[in-house]
């Protein structure tokens, strides 16, 4: 469970590993076989290479065994070779990354030595700007206070500086020391928390007595940061090579399958039983045909004594015939298509956020159908719908508030004046503003001074502080430098009891270096500050300023203070230490133990911080709930800010059109009968046109988590909308799971670190690269600039993805069935005996060339145009619904590759009979016609024609001609002459005249019947689109209205609502709620399919 | 992340965007990237259908119509003599007929020719019931061992009449050489003898690139069990020329062989008599036996399917032209109108 570090003792180095980094899935020698296994342990590649192998028997092959090794090697190699090169890059960067120089003592003496030399234990000397080769506890620095600041973006994504100290035990002791140091660490076994570290240290004499020091996470450098703005530093490595916290967390997330890919294998796998059924049947019929038949059939010459096995010769040879209805092409084209999806929205400039240099990147390239298939989308608020730029607004100060009128509190010039009149709560209420947080200031070379921070909140209070003459300028280890109105102050931080999500409040103990009095400051959420609250104080005032503040979408703190007692922090302090040093459940024993001082405080007022909408969230939303996606915000701040915002950005509709039903209670059984209440309503107004959504808190989530998974299960399925608040990241994690559960495709989108189990469990998972560093966007599946760029993802490279994909597979499968249905058909004129019409090489090509090139060009075609979907967003059901693929329209495409294959058989037979029958030939006219057909019938399902596409199509022909013109003029080809003999007679080509006409005619008429007397809605806009049609009018309108609603918007966001200080219930009387009934009534077309839609719910709309 | 001080924020809270890091990383347009190729996109409108169909229509029909007088031009003299040329006494007992080597099988056909049948006259066999296309039949056959004398011996797949039961590999090897189709025509009007010319019926390709000048025959037909037709032993492959033919293996179970032809007019109502030595077993399994004289056109011999298939496809489109035209007339639709689209219809009217 422990491990004891023995500091600078060689003796014990061996127990663990070397710091020699490995990255790499394979070895040199387990390549081959690990990567063969790898591949071989999917079904469709077994069911490969068992026909493959089968093919190998030459008395049951009807081809040439080549035809399939061919293709599957190529398709091992292209996998194997993209593996191969992966691991390749993997391995050159660890070993950059093990040979780096770097300093280590060794017996006393600092030596250069490879990092990959570092054993536990070794003191490593770490310079700035220096990347920390393993981890390690930090026992030295340069500056005198044992500070020094890490960089660690590559670790968690944070950009921010963060300050790592020097134990207690180890301040001051000089370079010369430090190499001759000895001492024992005791630390936990390698785990991936990068939060955390447990650990103890003790100094053997002549270091120090023999005293224990604990360490945590503030004590370690860890491998991958960077050391900053510090000379050098040097520590002790306690975790090497793949045991870093990093090399522990890092791990292979389980791969996504995609619905369209679960739908192909389902199908496949429909396919594979039929492929059974049928040479079950053939190989049946077979040997009973050479029992009755053949046998009197001289010249086939079966012997009278059969060996045992002759019985499954036949059906083998029918198994090997049917082997290619699983097309072997369909992954190779399924991945090829599926990179240049993703390629596509890389490329995407539209996707490209201007203002933070960050393109649109897909980092899963194989899931980007499900993108259209989406049908709720959970979102985060902070920083995905909001910029997560903070900005102080507004403050409430000793019940009066500041910044209300103007809507900046720092240009209130009463609170200037109360600031330059030195009143007492004022002062120390900007004294919190800027002691109480982890902000580091950092001084230039000129004289300005920037901050670092890990919150924004902490950001904007202490730049707010500046503005209002309290400047924060320096902090050196524990002492704070304040400007106060040109006068310097000291304050001394003894201790800093951090924020947690579960307390919500951070408070640190001060020393007035003026006056020596101890502070204690508390900054945090209301509901975790009030109760802290003196007895007798009247926090009224408080509560409905914070309700206030929440009402107008601002996100609040509370500021509160109390002076201590020497005597009382001396005993808390000691306290404190231990709970500090303890290795086991450290973090709640600290919770419990700053519980014990953060009581009686003096609320000092309340401060509202606003974080702006980002540009395009209230369209975006409203685009993509029309489109029919359903949406859920998941967000850890209070409920009256997720309202407010949820409102601003459309995300839910105010009365009366919308409703918003609240779950809530703090027991069981409050909670559960809320909740079936919220369920009887949701059901009774379900026929209603009403926006209905449900509020849910943590708690209350909590417990119907626990108790009332099912009922909640239903409530998921009906409502269309859901604002959780107060919700942890794990929670998120669990309503993700919900959905999912109940079969949902499931996007999950946030920006922050507190997102990333949610995105990495949903099926898509979405990050937006943003202010909360990259964590979320690296987790994630596609990782954007803005909020906006999703209804793009979604509603053009989603739904492009899928109708797409959805062509490709089905076409995959039909030709490959049409082919395999002429070989069946042909079956039966040539006594069921598993004869192939078709040669190898024309069989081989046919499934890996002529039919394979033409289609992959589907990745250009477009349906409708950008606009017009993006206009008409409810074309996405589509998509979601799954209407392009699924078990009836492929039954479409093997009803036609049925029909197809009889016209090119029959008319093959019939024009080529009696004297013309001739196998080369016969079986050249059969595959020329299905090559015919192929090309129109790619024609004819493409819907836009690029000139890439067009020549594809048409060049594909040609090849087709051209290779088997040239194969025909090899003298040794079993082919040889067939190919000129056949385009010199008319016939032929009067054939492939009547194989098209009769193949394709009924098509065309069907389509063109359907297409007009029974149009999808895809074929009314892609009507309306090209023949300009009215709905250009309807949609300039639609567009002209949005300004309006934009402005309206906008004002409401910035009217100050000081009037009425009482709580107003939100939804009847919100400001926005009079915005929509003044709308024109053209707009009400799309309100009311709105309506219309959330009627029923989406498996209903699924079924029509 | 190569500068910290670049996403730091400054007082007043603005992310400031400095210049050093203005290296953009905007993707590059082109057309292919952001998916804006130019493109066509044909519509399905009743015009461009009811074009294309009346296209097929104009086209389909003249051809059917050339196409059929094509073949009906052609003159077809079928005549099936596997039944009658069994002896009278044999009738029931075929098979011992057939395989008894001491019975005469010689047999004589008349044959009336309907029309003026025009040089050439393709004399051609028709075999039915007989699966050329069987798998067990169409692999055996060795296409090196026909080509490079030195290579006789590659008889593997030619089994079981790869060796003969001495072990020396038959040339030409396989069951398609053995099963030789080995019944013979002589012809005759008047009671003058009318020349066949068997020479070129085979493929010129297949004399000269399939089958060799310089393999001879060998071991062939000396095993235990006789198939068909015997070759001379003194003739190379590739002159043996039915035995090219033969080994041209049809697709289909009824098909026809060239015999030879007679370059020579036939008239009219001339009565030809076929002397036909009845060597070939189809009894065993029932298959016919026919001697057909046809002439040929550009299109072949006599096959009407191409053209009453043109006619009846060209007719099909012409009354699809026509009732597109109608229900376009009777139930016309305007093109792309929103209001048909099921979320802009009214919501009530959507549930009845």
């Amino acid at each position: 469970m422990k491990r004891f570090v023995y500091i600078n003792d060689d003796s014990y180095q061996d127990l663990y590993c070397d710091n020699h980094i490995s990255n790499t899935k394979y070895t040199l020698l387990n390549f081959l076989p690990k990567n063969l296994w790898e591949q071989f342990s999917r079904f469709m590649n077994q069911y490969f290479l068992l026909i493959a192998c089968l093919q190998l028997w030459s008395l049951i092959t009807p081809v040439n065994p080549a035809s399939t090794w061919g293709p599957l090697i190529f398709i091992f190699a292209v996998s194997a070779t993209k593996e191969a090169w992966d691991d390749y890059n993997r391995y050159v960067s660890d070993r950059q990354a093990n040979c780096k120089a770097v300093w280590v003592v060794k017996n006393g003496v600092r030596r250069n030595i490879q990092a990959q030399e570092i054993r536990v234990g070794n003191i490593v000397w770490l310079r700035e700007n220096e990347e920390v080769p393993c981890d390690l506890v930090v026992i030295g620095t340069s500056d005198p206070q044992g500070i020094c600041y890490v960089e660690t973006t590559a670790l968690d994504g944070e950009t921010d500086l963060k300050t790592r100290v020097v134990p207690l035990s180890c301040v001051g002791l000089d370079s010369e020391q430090l190499c001759k140091i000895k001492g024992v660490i005791e630390c936990p076994n390698p785990d991936k928390d990068i939060r955390r570290f447990d650990a103890n240290m003790r100094l053997f004499p002549p270091f120090i007595d023999n005293d224990t020091c604990p360490l945590s996470i503030n004590n370690t450098l860890l491998q991958s940061c960077y050391l900053r703005n510090t000379e050098w530093a040097c520590g002790v490595a306690v975790y090497t090579g793949n045991e870093t916290k990093l090399g522990m967390s890092r791990g292979i997330p389980e791969p996504k399958l995609t619905a369209v890919d679960a739908m192909i294998d389902k199908l496949t796998g429909a396919i594979f039983l039929f492929q059974i059924s049928i040479v079950i049947v053939l190989g049946f019929a077979g040997n009973i045909w050479k029992d009755t038949e053949s046998r009197k059939q001289w010249y086939v010459a079966y012997a009278d004594e059969d060996p045992w096995y002759e019985f499954i010769i036949i059906p083998l040879r029918f198994e090997l015939l049917c082997s290619i209805m699983i097309p072997i092409s369909i992954k190779v084209s399924l991945d090829f298509v599926k990179s240049l999806y993703a390629k596509f929205i890389d490329w995407d400039e539209e996707m490209f956020d201007q203002e933070t240099n960050t393109p649109s990147h897909a980092a899963n390239t194989a899931i980007s159908e499900d993108l259209g298939q989406v049908e709720y989308i959970l979102t985060d608020k902070t920083g995905t719908l909001t910029e997560n730029k903070m900005i102080f607004r507004k403050c409430c100060i000793n019940g009066t508030y500041y910044g209300s009128e103007s809507g900046d509190a720092l240009k209130d010039t009463q609170l200037l004046n109360a600031v330059t009149g030195n009143e007492s709560p004022v002062i120390r209420f900007l004294l919190i503003m800027t002691l109480c947080n982890t902000v580091i200031p950092v001084q230039s070379k000129t004289g300005d001074i920037t901050y670092k921070s890990q919150s924004q909140d902490e950001d904007a209070l202490v730049n707010a502080a500046a503005c209002l003459h309290m400047v924060l300028v320096s902090k050196n280890g524990s002492t704070v430098g304040i400007i106060y109105n040109g006068q310097r102050m000291l304050y001394e931080v003894l201790d800093i009891l951090e924020f947690t999500s579960d307390r919500k409040r951070m408070s640190v103990v001060v020393k007035d270096c003026q006056t020596g009095s101890i502070l204690l400051l508390t900054k945090g959420a209301d509901e975790s500050v009030f109760p802290c609250s003196y007895r007798g104080q009247q926090i009224r005032v408080y509560v409905d300023a914070v309700e206030q503040y929440a009402q107008l979408g601002l996100r609040t703190l509370c500021l509160a203070w109390r002076e201590l007692r020497e005597d009382e922090y001396s005993k808390w302090s000691k306290l404190f230490k231990e709970a500090n040093s303890s290795l086991i459940d450290r973090e709640w024993k600290v919770a419990d133990v700053c519980q014990r001082l953060e009581h009686d405080l003096e609320i000092l007022g309340v401060t509202a911080i606003e974080d702006r909408l980002q540009s395009g969230v209230p369209e975006t939303i409203e685009m993509l709930r029309r489109s029919g996606i359903n949406f859920w915000m998941l967000t850890g701040d209070k409920q009256s800010t997720a309202i407010q915002i949820a409102l601003l950005c459309n995300f839910i509709s105010s009365e009366p059109k919308g409703q918003l039903l609240h779950i809530n209670g703090n027991t069981e059984d409050e909670v559960g009968r809320s909740l079936e209440r919220v369920l009887l309503t949701m059901k009774i107004t379900s026929s209603e046109p009403k926006d209905l959504a449900f509020v849910v808190d943590g708690w209350a989530l909590e417990i119907i988590l626990t108790h009332y998974k099912e009922a909640f299960t239903e409530l998921a399925v009906v409502s269309r909308t859901a604002i959780c608040c107060r919700v942890t990241p794990s929670q998120k994690a669990q309503l993700v799971q919900l959905l999912k559960s109940c079969d949902y495709r499931t996007l999950a989108i946030g920006d922050g670190g507190n997102d990333v189990r949610m995105i990495q469990q949903a099926d898509i998972g979405v990050g937006i690269s943003g202010r909360e560093g990259l964590q979320a966007a690296r987790a994630a599946d596609y990782s954007i600039g803005k909020f906006r760029f999703l209804k793009r993802l979604i509603l053009v490279h989603g739904r492009y993805s899928y109708n797409r994909t959805a062509f490709l597979s089905q076409y995959s499968f039909y030709k490959s069935l049409m082919i395999c249905f002429i070989q069946i058909l042909f079956s039966f004129l040539s006594g069921i005996a598993g004869t192939s019409l078709f040669n190898s090489v024309s069989l081989m090509a046919y499934n890996v060339f002529y039919t394979s090139i033409p289609v992959l060009t589907s990745v250009l075609d477009k349906d409708l145009s950008e606009k017009t979907v993006m206009q008409n967003p409810q074309i996405l059901i589509y998509c979601q619904a799954g209407r392009l693929l699924n078990p009836s329209t492929f039954a479409g495409w093997f009803g036609r590759s049925l029909y197809h294959a009889l016209v090119v058989f029959l008319i093959t037979i019939h024009a080529y009979a009696n004297e013309k029958s001739e196998m080369e030939e016969l079986s050249m006219v059969a595959l020329s016609g299905a090559i015919w057909l192929q090309a129109f019938v790619v024609t004819l399902e493409f819907n836009s024609f690029t000139f890439v596409q067009v020549l594809a199509i048409w060049g594909n022909f040609f090849a087709f001609y051209a290779i088997n013109f040239i194969i025909s003029s090899i003298p040794s080809a079993g082919m040889y002459t067939i190919m000129f003999r056949l385009s010199r007679d008319p016939a032929y080509w009067i054939t492939m005249f009547l194989i098209t006409g009769v193949g394709m005619g009924p098509i065309l008429a069907l389509k063109y019947f359907r297409y007009t007397y029974h149009p999808s809605a895809i074929n009314m806009l892609q009507k309306a689109e090209r023949s300009r049609g009215p709905i250009y009018s309807l949609a300039n309108l639609e567009s002209q209205l949005r300004p309006v609603e934009k402005d309206v918007a906008q004002f409401v966001s910035n009217t100050p609502k000081m009037r009425n200080p009482v709580y107003e219930p939100l939804l009847s009387d919100s400001p926005s709620g009079t915005r929509r009934s003044s709308l024109p009534s053209a707009f009400d077309i799309f309100q009311s399919a709105q309506s219309r839609l959330s009627l029923s719910h989406a498996r209903n709309i699924k079924d029509n | 992340m190569s500068s910290p001080l670049a996403s730091s924020s400054n007082l007043d809270g603005s992310d400031d965007t400095s210049p050093q890091q203005k290296q953009s990383k905007k993707p590059k347009y082109s057309r292919f990237t952001q998916q804006e190729l130019p493109a066509c996109k044909p519509l399905l409108t009743p015009g461009i259908v009811i074009g294309i169909f009346a296209l097929v229509a104009v086209l389909f029909i003249p051809i059917g119509l050339v196409s059929l007088s094509a073949s009906e031009s052609v003159v077809e003299v079928i005549d099936r003599y596997d039944a009658d040329c069994v002896p009278n006494n044999m009738h029931g007992k075929e098979l011992d007929f057939i395989q008894n080597s001491s019975t005469n099988k010689t047999c004589t056909r008349r044959i009336i020719i309907p029309k003026t049948m025009k040089s050439p006259v393709h004399i051609y066999y028709e075999l039915d019931n007989f699966y050329q296309n069987h798998r067990r039949y169409v692999k055996s056959r060795s296409d090196k061992q026909l080509l490079q004398p030195s290579k006789e011996a590659e008889t593997k797949i030619c089994a079981p009449e790869g060796n003969t039961p001495d072990g020396k590999p038959i040339v030409p090897c396989g069951l398609i050489a053995w099963s030789l189709f080995n019944d013979t025509y002589q012809f005759s009007i008047n009671s003058g003898s009318i020349q066949v010319n068997k020479k070129n019926i085979a493929w010129a390709s297949d004399r000269s690139h399939k089958f060799s000048k310089d393999v001879y025959p060998k071991n062939f037909q000396k095993g235990a069990l006789i198939g068909g037709g015997k070759l001379n032993e003194s003739i190379p492959l590739s002159e043996q020329e039915d035995l090219i033919v033969w080994m041209r293996t049809a697709a289909l179970p009824t098909f026809r062989k060239l015999y030879g032809r007679i370059e020579k007019d036939l008239n009219a109502n001339e009565e030809i008599t076929v002397v036909i030595e009845n060597n070939y077993n189809t009894y065993s399994f029932g298959g016919k036996k026919k001697l057909v004289l046809s002439t040929a056109t550009w299109i072949g011999g006599k096959n009407n399917f191409l053209g009453v298939a043109y006619l009846t496809v060209g007719g099909l489109c012409l009354s699809l032209v026509l009732a597109f035209i109608v229900l376009y007339l009777f139930k016309p639709r305007t093109l792309g109108d929103p209001s048909y689209l099921s979320w802009n219809r009214n919501p009530s009217a959507s549930t009845n």
